[in-house]
């Protein structure tokens, strides 16, 4: 990181990373959904995220991560979650809610008001833009 | 589906009527998370407010639900389904997937029969459009005992070990178990005696060779991925990518590794160049000129003449005759003395060859990597769901920069706003003059950029000609510079004027702006190009006549190159950091000038179209692209490090790739296959120089070796009968293009029929789901009406006067067209209905 120190300070550790979905990745990979994540945890997490896995293989994962509340489907709730983390809260609570809805109407396939895996995999099987994203280089 | 829906709220019985029956809100009872999920739609369904209309009590008849609704009676009310309801609904099959490691291993298990089966595709008899006949075809799990996951798991071994080592390895990989576990199941499947070696004791030789084995395999295996993962570190660039993509992005890595790409492609031209013309002719070479060679000063780096045209760097150089032959052509009449011992090398054929193989090599990759890249990055349907696209797919994990992850925000933001925006604007039509408008401002800015192109390419004639009027001497070869400084000072200033006229005219969608500026930028491009092949083979060759003008074109096209190169470094010089500096220090913006994308990679495919046309005259110029590239990146990679920040517009990456290596097989590969061909067929060669300097064509180097053949006798070689049935008949050319044809259109019927079943899948999906809701429904109904009717929650509840139950009804009775799910009613989602 440039500097010489040896222990981080929690401060120090956030400025560094930027990622709007650290907690959410960190909690997915980690045994007991607390965040903290053993060795194999660790390696879970970057095998995942590696060039090489599968685009299901992320998908599912990328699914997890999005579902904040853990309860398997991507609810309304969540989604307005993910688009104040990548806006960092700078739209409208409107606009949120809008865009929520557009893609609700968009990816949703069975019309239950909600993001099952299935939808959310046929929705990424349209982005081709995905495996490069979801990818962090080592 | 704008059915209207009718809606009544059940006001419920309140938590304590369950008072002897396990209540949802026991944890130990329900999942987890459907104690949560009950406990938010309490929630919001309290504070929010549904925008229901209440019915009447005992009313009948639907009434239309339109946009006036009244609240909610009372925050106090909760919605609860029975107990019952709740266990059967956690325990369906599409929430326990993913949730535990058992039925993953269970989903995994059925995948892999299925994939032993090779039944991949759902079988449509069954889908019919008229009825609902989804669930009488799904084959349920019908035994009530459940596996225990440990026979699963087993079970699940067993079938990894029937199925072939690259399939077992790919479904290894996108089991969302983790990293041990997968290692454990490889090595499971891997040796199939594992679980029978502790019963061997009698079997003595046997359990040491198949130890011996399966260790030898491992080790084998292991040094194989040893190798992979030094190949994988030992990739040029590794660290110099990731510095990039982590504070630029995706976007602006594309283009380095486009040019990782082109570098690639030259490699793979220059091989078979050099092992068998430049390397043969450097070993025998040909006897030297009269006259003495010019002396070496500085400006033969930059005009290719000059010392360097005598040298194998052009085709003047080398010889028409058999290489290395055997018996010496007599001198005065006597006999044949043995010169060397070794293969004849006819060395006009192995030309003709060596560079028709070399493009054909460069042919075959090109349309793989094109047609592997559009399979990647074009799906059925892509265009639809921009907005789930940008939510889930736009962030980019690799960026690391603070600065960058903070622009990443602010591009997420404002593509969002745009698309909002869009969509808005698209529900209010314009006006008639608006469109007028419109069309106007657009008809007059390309009519603009193409006189622009029209005007460059007559000044491009026009010197030419020039050029030709006026013979230069040798000792002014500086002077030979003049057209390829003009031709790139056009290629650099009139993207300028493009950039310009576009600001005009004001696009909606900003990938469309990116996609006409290409277009512009390419169409001048290849056009100056083809003005100036015309003046190579049409104008030169006349006015070279008895001169070595395949030299001159080789020469000319080494002074493209390389003038090339040093006008980019100009660009990058004078367009970055000067940019920078003055909009710093002038114009005190803390905004640095953005990379262009677009335009850097026009330059690059405009660079490897002048290759491709100087392969034949100048065998040795993809060995200079190669280093132009090298000193490219390092010039391109610190000048974006130092001056420049990643576009604000959205650029989807792995799409405009696709563009960006369509363009290079179609535009300008296929330019200089054309301009290849034409020379090679019906262009004379000079009569002085070069390796095919007494015949009338190229191309007749080949035919005169195919009549030697035939002459030598039909038993020497098929090649005679071949040539004369199959090139030079034309029937089997027809034959395979009528071929081709058929093929393409059997491959347009087949993806017709895919999309139709597409529809028809998705039809089938959206029905499911209202099966579901319906017959969550109907349980939920059921169950009520056992508790109603069972003694325990009859006396409890005094607050039942008015109930108003929630009920869905659509408008036809019996199809219930629903678009909620089973615990709330989304308040927002009531509207479009």
């Amino acid at each position: 990181m440039g500097n010489k120190q040896t222990v981080f300070t929690h401060e120090q550790l956030e400025t560094y990373q930027d990622n709007p979905f650290r907690q959410r990745i960190a909690q997915v990979f980690s045994e007991d959904g607390d965040g903290h994540m053993t060795l194999d945890n660790f390696l879970d997490m970057f095998s995942v995220m590696s060039e090489m896995a599968p685009r299901d293989l992320k998908a599912y994962y990328a699914f997890k991560i999005y579902d904040f509340n853990n309860d398997g489907y991507i609810c309304a709730w969540d989604l307005e979650q993910t688009v104040t983390k990548l806006t960092r809260g700078e739209l409208s609570a409107e606009e949120v809610s809008l865009v929520c809805e557009k893609v609700l109407d968009e990816a949703d396939g069975d019309h239950d008001g909600r993001l099952s895996l299935e939808d959310f995999q046929n929705m990424i099987l349209r982005a081709p833009d995905f495996l490069s994203t979801f990818h962090i280089r080592i | 589906m704008a059915q209207p829906l009718n809606f009544v709220l059940n006001v419920a019985e309140t938590p304590e009527d369950h008072g002897q029956e396990p209540s949802p809100y026991d944890e130990s009872e329900v999942h987890d998370s459907f104690h949560q999920l009950i406990q938010e739609q309490s929630q919001w369904v309290a504070e929010e407010g549904l925008e229901l209309q209440q019915r009447e009590p005992g009313a009948g008849g639907p009434e239309t639900s339109g946009s006036g609704q009244q609240a909610l009676p009372g925050p106090e009310d909760a919605l609860v389904h029975s107990t019952a309801t709740l266990r059967i609904l956690a325990s369906m099959p599409s929430r326990t997937i993913g949730r535990s490691r058992g039925a993953v291993i269970c989903q995994y298990y059925n995948r892999s029969v299925r994939l032993r089966r090779r039944v991949s595709r759902p079988e449509l008899k069954g889908v019919g459009r008229s009825a609902r006949p989804s669930l009488r075809l799904y084959d349920l799990e019908l035994d009530p005992a459940a596996l225990q996951e440990e026979e699963k798991r087993f079970l699940l071994v067993k079938e990894l070990q029937g199925l072939p080592v690259a399939q077992r390895d790919h479904m290894l990989r996108g089991m969302p178990l983790g990293l041990a576990e997968k290692r454990c199941l490889r090595e499971e499947s891997q040796t199939p005696t594992g679980k029978q070696r502790g019963r061997q004791g009698p079997r003595g030789l046997f359990p040491c060779c198949g130890r011996l084995r399966d260790a030898c395999v491992l080790a084998l295996h292991s040094l194989g991925l040893g190798l992979l993962a030094g190949l994988h570190a030992l990739r040029p660039w590794r660290y110099a990518l990731k510095q990039i993509g982590g504070q630029f992005g995706s976007s602006v890595l594309s283009y380095f590794l486009f040019l990782k790409t082109l570098l690639a492609f030259n490699a793979l031209l220059l091989l078979p160049l050099l092992a068998f013309i430049v390397g043969v002719q450097a070993a025998f070479p040909p006897p030297a000129p009269p006259g003495s060679a010019p002396s070496f000063t500085g400006l033969e780096l930059l005009t290719g003449g000059g010392r360097f045209t005598h040298t194998v760097m052009y085709y003047g150089y080398y010889s028409n005759s058999t290489l290395n032959q055997p018996c010496a052509p007599p001198l005065a009449g006597g006999q044949c003395s043995r010169e060397a011992a070794g293969l004849p090398y006819s060395m006009p054929l192995a030309y003709l060859f060596t560079v028709g193989l070399a493009f054909f090599i460069t042919c075959i990759t090109l349309v793989y990597s094109m047609s592997h890249s559009f399979g990647e990055s074009y799906r059925v349907g892509s265009t639809s769901g921009v907005h789930a696209v940008t939510v889930f797919c736009s962030w980019d994990h690799k960026v690391t920069q603070r600065r960058a992850s903070r622009l990443q925000h602010d591009n997420i933001r404002t593509h969002l706003k745009e698309l909002l925006a869009e969509w808005q604007r698209r529900r209010g039509s314009r006006s008639a003059c608006g469109r007028l408008r419109w069309v106007a401002v657009r008809g007059l800015v390309w009519l603009l950029s193409l006189g622009t192109t029209l005007g460059c390419t007559v000044a491009v004639y026009a010197f030419s000609e020039l050029m030709i009027k006026s013979p230069v001497s040798a000792e002014q070869e500086g002077a030979l510079l003049a057209l390829p400084v003009v031709v790139c000072l056009l290629n650099l200033g009139a993207p300028y004027l493009f950039r310009c006229l576009a600001a005009l005219e004001r696009h909606d969608s900003p990938v469309l702006e990116v996609y006409v500026a290409v277009c512009r930028n390419l169409i001048l491009k290849m056009v100056i190009l083809g003005i100036l092949c015309y003046h190579w083979l049409g104008r030169r060759v006349g006015a070279l006549k008895d001169q070595c003008w395949e030299n001159f074109v080789g020469q000319e096209l080494y002074r493209l190159v390389v003038l090339d190169f040093i006008f980019v470094l100009l660009d990058t010089l004078f367009g970055e950091l000067v940019w920078r500096l003055i909009s710093e220090k002038q114009l005190k913006r803390r905004e640095k000038p953005e990379f262009d994308i677009a335009g850097n990679v026009l330059e690059l495919i405009y660079g490897q179209t002048l290759t491709w046309l100087g392969v034949l005259f100048s065998p040795l110029l993809p060995a200079i692209q190669i280093v132009k590239l090298l000193l490219v990146f390092y010039v391109k990679k610190t000048s974006l490090m130092a001056n420049c920040q990643a576009p604000r517009r959205p650029w989807l990456a792995s799409h405009m790739s696709t563009v960006f290596i369509t363009l290079l097989c179609f535009p300008s590969f296929l330019g200089a296959a054309i301009f290849l061909c034409f020379a090679v067929w019906r262009v004379k060669p000079s009569s002085t120089c070069g390796p095919f300097r007494n015949l009338d064509s190229m191309y007749e180097a080949g035919k005169v070796w195919v009549r030697h053949l035939e002459e030598a006798g039909p038993r020497v070689s098929w090649l005679p009968w071949v040539h004369r049935y199959l090139v030079e008949n034309t029937f089997p050319v027809y034959l395979v293009s009528a071929l081709l044809l058929a093929v393409i259109y059997l491959h347009i019927q087949v993806v017709k029929g895919q999309r139709r079943v597409i529809c028809l899948l998705k039809e089938q999906i959206s029905n499911e789901g209202e099966d579901k809701v319906f017959l969550i429904n109907k349980l939920h109904s059921v169950y009520e009406r056992k508790e109603r009717s069972s003694p325990v929650g009859t006396d409890a509840s005094p607050g039942l006067s008015s109930p108003s139950r929630l009920e869905l009804e659509g408008g036809q009775p019996g199809l219930p067209s629903a678009r909620t799910h089973c615990c709330a009613v989304y308040p927002h989602r009531v509207d479009n209905l």
